[in-house]
C-alpha cells in the first residue's frame, strides 16, 4: 500500500525548547493529487514544511522525530539541498528571484549548462561558457509548461508580481525529476486575476503527475483546487478529508474548534460599568502605513472599562492598528482619547495620554535587552512622565533608589524569575521578559493598555500568569485592554468583544461565544451571504 | 576553575595578552636599564595625553553612531580654537590688562572657542550621520579624512601676528608645529613648568615624587571630564541616548526622537574631541597642525575597543585600561626597540608596525570582552 504515495511523512513530531510544535503528524500524497493544508497560524504548518526541506532551522534544534518516505523509501532530508535531489521543490511566498537577472537566468540559477572551454578545462566547469541557447529552450519549455507566455529575455525587475510567481513555479518546474512542489501561500500577494490563473497553472501541473502541497489561509481556493486536504490545529492532526467530502463551514469549524474556557473571574471585584455613552478610544477611518500589515481605514469606538480584542490572520492587518496608534508607523484618519484627538505626527503623543503599550515584538521592540530589568521597567515612565528622576545642580538624574524599589515591588507583583532588579532583560526567559514589557506599560499607569500578542512565545504557565494579571487590572483598576492576539481562543477566554481583521478593514466585531463556524469563516475572510 | 574561567572571559582574551605583552615590554625595558622614573613618568604623561580624545569615544558609541571616526572634526575645531586663542591673547591689550598672555586665560578662551565650534561642527556632523544610518563608521572616517584636507588649506591660508604660529619666513600661513611653551604648553602638566614660573598656591598642580612626575593638573582635568560623561549618562537625556544608541526602535515607542538623541550624542563626542586635542597639545608643549591629527581618530578607537568597549556599548573603565594598554604599549616599546635593533630607520618602521599592529588587532577583535 505504501509504495502507491510520492510521499509519506509519517508520526512527525518537532519540539523547539520543550515546546512541542508538532504531535505525530502524518502526511500521505499520491502522484498528482493537490492536498491543501490548513490551519491558523501556528498550527504547524511551516514547521512540517521546514522538516521536508530539511531547513537548518529544524536541526539546530535537535531535528525531529518520525520518518520521511520518498517514493516508498526512507529519505533522509537533512539539508535543503537534499530535498531538491529527492525531487521536492518550493515555491515562496517571498520571491527568491533576482531582479537584475531576465527570466532564463532567474529560471537557470545554480543549473546553468555551459560549454566547456580550454579555461575550463583546467581550471572546472565554473569557467564553462554559457550555453545561453540550451538555457533558453529550457525555460521557454518550463514556461510554457505553465502556460506562460512571457519572453524569457525579459528582466524580472519590473515585472508585475503575479509574472514573477509563475517564474517561481517555471523555475521549480524546470528542475529535473521533480515530484513534490510545494506552494506557500502562493495568492497572499496577488490579485484576483493573478490568483485564479495560479490556481490553474496549480491544476495543469498536477496534470503532469507532479504532487502538489497547497498551504493557504484562503478556504474558497481550497474548496475550489484541492482534492484532498489535511487540517492541522495546535501541532496536531485533526484530520484529512477529501475536499468532495466536506464543505466551507465544517472546515472552518475543524480549523478554530477548540472548547472555549470562559475567562474566571470569580473572586475579583467587577465594579465595570461599561457603556456604549463611555467611550475610551475611537478610531476613525483610521489608516495606517505597516509594511505587511496595512490598515485601510477601520472604524471602531472602545469602551471604557471593557477588553476589547482584534482577532485575525497574520498580515490582515491587526499588528497595524495598534502600532499606529502608538505613532511607530505612518498613519492617517482619526484617534480619540477621551473625546480628545491625538496628533499621531508628534512621536509619544498616545503616551502622553495615558495609552501605555507592550509589543508583539518583545526583543525587537520590547526591550533594552543589554539593560537591567530595572531600567527597562522605568524607562518609558521617566522619559515621558519625569518619574524617578532627582534633579541635581539642574540636571534631571535617574532616582536609583526609587527605581529599584519600584522594580522589586514589580518583581513581586508579577513574580518575576530573576536574580534581582539589576539582572539584564536579554538573560531572562520568554515569559519573564514579557512581564518586565508588561510592568513597564503598569509603570505608566495608563487608562489604556494595549498588549500585542501578550503570550506569544512563552510556556503555558506563564501564559496563564500573564492572563490572569491582565484581568485582574481591567478588573480593579479599571484600565480599558486592548488586546491583539493571532490566539482566537485566548481572545475568546479574555475579551468583551473581538474585532476581526480582515484585509485591512475591520470584518466584523463578534462576541467571545459566537460559534467557531462563524470565527472560522470570519478569518477566512467569508461572508456568511457567500455561501447561501 | 570555572571561577577563573569566567572571570577571563569577563576580563576578554584580547586584553589578557596585550596586557601580557605590555608587562612584557614593561620587564624588558627595565632589564635593559631604563630610569624607571623616567618610563612611568612617560607612560603616565603619554595615558593621560589621549585619554580624553579616547572619552570622546562613549558619547558616540552610547548614541548609536559608532566608533566616531570623525573625531578629527572636533580636534580641528578644538586645533582652531586654540590658534585664534593664542592670536587673540598676542594682539589684544585687555589681556595685558589681566596679565600679558597669561597662559590660563588663552588656555580658557582656547577651550571657549573650541567648543563653540565644535558643538556647532558636530550638530552639522550629526545631521549628516542621520542620514547614512547603517554605515555611520565608514562615512565618519571619511568624515574625518576630509576635514584634515580641508584644515590644511585653512592652515595655509590663515595670517597672523603671533610668530610662534606664523610661517617665520613668508608671513602667511601658519607653522607645521607651532611650540606653546610661552602660552599654556605644560601648565597642567609639567613640574618643569609649573614649580619654575606659577605662584606657590599653584604648585600643587604638577610635581616630581621620587623621580616621578605626577601631573595633579592633567588628571583632575581627566577626572572631571570622565564625571561629566558619567553623570551626563545617568540622567534623563543621558539614559535616552544610549537606549536610542542600543535599540532605537525601543526607544521610538518610548516617544523619544532618535534622531535628536544621535545629534546629541554626536555633538558631545566632538565637543570632547576638541577639549581632548587642547589638552593633548597642553601636554605634549606643541600645536601640531596640518597632517599630525590623521590617525588620531584611529588610536582613539583603538584604544576603547583594546580596553574592552564594543562598537555598541562604551563606559569609563574601557577608556582607561584601554588607553593605558594601548599608549602605555607605545611608550615603552620604541626605546626596546630602538636597543634592540640599531639599523637606520628600522626602530621607527617597527614602531609603526607596533602601533598599526595593534589598531589592527584591537578592531579585528572589536567584540571580545564587550560590556554586555
Amino acid at each position: 500500500m505504501e509504495n502507491k504515495y510520492i510521499l509519506s511523512m509519517n508520526n512527525i513530531s518537532k519540539e523547539y525548547y520543550g515546546n512541542r510544535v508538532l504531535k505525530n503528524v502524518s502526511l500521505q500524497l499520491k502522484p498528482g493529487e493537490i492536498h491543501a493544508l490548513v490551519g491558523e497560524n501556528g498550527a504547524g504548518k511551516s514547521t512540517l514544511m521546514n522538516i521536508l526541506f530539511g531547513m537548518p532551522v529544524i536541526f539546530s534544534t535537535d531535528g525531529f522525530q518520525g520518518k520521511i518516505l520518498i517514493d516508498g523509501k526512507e529519505a533522509v532530508i537533512d539539508n535543503p539541498h537534499k530535498a531538491m535531489s529527492y525531487g521536492v521543490g518550493m515555491v515562496h511566498q517571498e520571491f527568491m528571484l533576482i531582479p537584475e537577472f531576465n527570466v532564463t537566468e532567474n529560471i537557470k540559477i545554480g543549473r546553468e549548462i555551459g560549454d566547456p572551454t580550454p579555461f575550463s578545462k583546467v581550471f572546472g566547469s565554473l569557467l564553462d561558457k554559457m550555453n545561453w541557447e540550451k538555457m533558453s529552450a529550457d525555460a521557454r519549455r518550463a514556461l510554457d509548461d505553465i502556460g506562460m507566455n512571457i519572453d524569457e529575455y525579459a528582466k524580472i525587475a519590473g515585472m508585475p508580481i503575479g509574472y514573477r510567481q509563475f517564474v517561481e513555479i517555471a523555475r521549480e518546474i524546470d528542475k529535473t525529476g521533480i515530484k513534490l512542489l510545494v506552494f506557500d501561500e502562493p495568492t497572499a500577494v496577488l490579485t484576483e486575476g493573478e490568483a485564479e490563473r495560479l490556481l490553474e497553472i496549480i491544476r495543469i501541473i498536477a496534470q503532469k503527475g507532479i504532487a502538489i502541497i497547497f498551504i493557504t489561509h484562503r478556504l474558497t481556493e481550497v474548496m475550489a483546487i484541492a482534492d484532498s486536504m489535511s487540517i492541522l490545529r495546535d501541532g496536531e492532526l485533526v484530520v484529512r478529508k477529501n475536499v468532495a467530502d466536506t464543505n466551507l463551514v465544517e472546515i472552518a469549524q475543524l480549523m478554530i474548534g477548540r472548547s472555549v474556557d470562559k475567562f474566571e473571574d470569580e473572586g475579583l471585584i467587577n465594579e465595570r460599568n461599561i457603556s456604549d455613552q463611555n467611550i475610551a478610544l475611537e478610531l476613525k477611518n483610521f489608516h495606517v502605513d505597516m509594511p505587511g500589515e496595512q490598515v485601510k481605514g477601520i472604524d471602531v469606538c472602545i469602551r471604557e472599562g471593557e477588553i476589547f480584542g482584534f482577532g485575525g490572520l497574520a498580515g490582515q492587518g491587526k499588528l497595524g492598528i495598534i502600532n499606529g496608534i502608538m505613532g511607530l508607523f505612518e498613519s492617517q484618519g482619526e484617534v480619540i482619547v477621551h473625546g480628545k484627538k491625538l496628533d499621531l505626527t508628534k512621536l509619544g503623543e498616545a503616551l502622553r495620554n495615558d495609552i501605555a503599550f507592550v509589543s508583539e515584538d518583545r526583543r525587537g521592540v520590547g526591550l533594552l535587552l543589554g539593560e537591567s530589568i530595572q531600567l527597562n521597567m522605568i524607562f518609558t515612565a521617566m522619559q515621558i512622565k519625569d518619574a524617578f528622576l532627582k534633579k541635581i545642580a539642574g540636571l534631571k538624574i535617574m532616582d536609583k533608589a526609587k527605581a529599584q524599589k519600584h522594580a522589586q515591588e514589580m518583581i513581586e507583583l508579577l513574580d518575576i524569575r530573576c536574580t534581582g532588579t539589576m539582572q539584564t532583560s536579554g538573560s531572562l526567559s520568554g515569559g519573564n521578559q514579557q512581564k518586565v514589557c508588561l510592568a513597564r506599560a503598569l509603570t505608566m499607569n495608563p487608562d489604556i493598555l494595549i498588549v500585542s500578542e501578550p503570550t506569544r512565545g512563552i510556556d503555558i504557565g506563564a501564559k496563564k500568569l500573564v492572563l490572569d494579571y491582565l484581568t485582574k487590572i481591567n478588573r480593579e483598576r479599571g484600565t480599558t485592554i486592548i488586546m491583539i492576539s493571532s490566539e482566537l481562543m485566548e481572545l475568546r477566554s479574555l475579551c468583551d468583544r473581538i474585532g476581526i481583521v480582515s484585509e485591512g478593514e475591520l470584518f466584523s466585531i463578534m462576541a467571545p461565544d459566537d460559534s467557531d463556524a462563524a470565527y472560522g469563516l470570519a478569518m477566512a475572510g467569508v461572508r456568511e451571504e457567500v455561501l447561501v | 576553575m570555572k571561577k577563573l574561567k569566567t572571570m577571563l572571559d569577563k576580563f576578554g582574551l584580547p586584553r589578557l595578552i596585550i596586557g601580557l605583552f605590555f608587562i612584557v615590554l614593561l620587564v624588558t625595558s627595565l632589564a635593559i636599564g631604563f630610569d624607571p622614573g623616567v618610563l612611568f613618568s612617560d607612560v603616565l604623561r603619554r595615558v593621560l595625553m589621549f585619554s580624553i580624545l579616547v572619552l570622546a569615544m562613549i558619547p558616540g558609541v552610547q548614541s548609536g553612531i559608532g566608533m566616531n571616526f570623525g573625531i578629527s572634526l572636533g580636534i580641528s575645531a578644538g586645533l582652531l580654537g586654540a590658534v585664534l586663542a593664542m592670536e587673540v591673547s598676542y594682539l589684544s591689550s585687555w589681556t595685558e590688562k589681566l596679565g600679558a598672555g597669561n597662559p590660563w586665560l588663552t588656555l580658557l578662551l582656547a577651550l571657549a572657542i573650541g567648543i563653540t565650534l565644535a558643538a556647532i561642527l558636530g550638530f552639522v556632523y550629526g545631521l549628516l550621520l542621520n542620514r547614512v544610518k547603517g554605515s555611520e563608521m565608514t562615512v565618519s572616517t571619511y568624515v574625518g579624512f576630509s576635514v584634515i584636507a580641508f584644515m590644511n588649506i585653512v592652515w595655509l591660508s590663515l595670517t597672523f601676528q603671533n610668530g610662534e604660529l606664523s610661517w617665520p619666513l613668508q608671513g602667511k600661513g601658519l607653522r607645521n608645529t607651532a611650540s606653546l611653551a610661552g602660552s599654556f604648553g605644560g601648565i597642567l602638566s609639567e613640574p618643569a613648568v609649573i614649580q619654575n614660573t606659577q605662584p606657590a598656591g599653584l604648585k600643587w598642580i604638577a610635581f616630581n615624587v621620587g623621580g616621578v612626575s605626577i601631573p595633579l593638573g592633567l588628571i583632575l582635568v581627566f577626572i572631571l571630564c570622565a564625571f561629566i560623561i558619567w553623570l551626563f549618562l545617568q540622567s534623563k537625556a543621558g539614559i535616552a541616548m544610549s537606549a536610542g544608541g542600543e535599540n532605537p526602535t525601543f526607544t521610538l515607542a518610548s516617544g523619544i526622537n532618535v534622531d535628536r538623541t544621535r545629534i546629541l550624542g554626536t555633538v558631545i563626542s566632538t565637543v570632547f574631541g576638541a577639549v581632548g586635542i587642547i589638552m593633548y597639545a597642553q601636554t605634549y608643549g606643541f600645536l601640531q597642525l596640518y597632517n599630525a591629527p590623521l590617525m588620531m581618530g584611529f588610536a582613539s578607537v583603538a584604544a576603547i575597543l583594546i580596553g574592552g568597549a564594543s562598537v555598541n556599548r562604551a563606559a569609563i573603565p574601557h577608556v582607561i585600561i584601554g588607553t593605558l594598554l594601548f599608549q602605555g604599549i607605545l611608550v615603552t616599546a620604541l626605546p626596546v626597540v630602538n636597543v634592540v635593533i640599531e639599523i637606520g630607520t628600522l626602530p621607527e618602521v617597527l614602531r609603526i608596525i607596533i602601533s598599526n599592529g595593534i589598531i589592527l588587532y584591537a578592531l579585528s577583535k572589536a567584540k571580545g570582552g564587550s560590556s554586555s
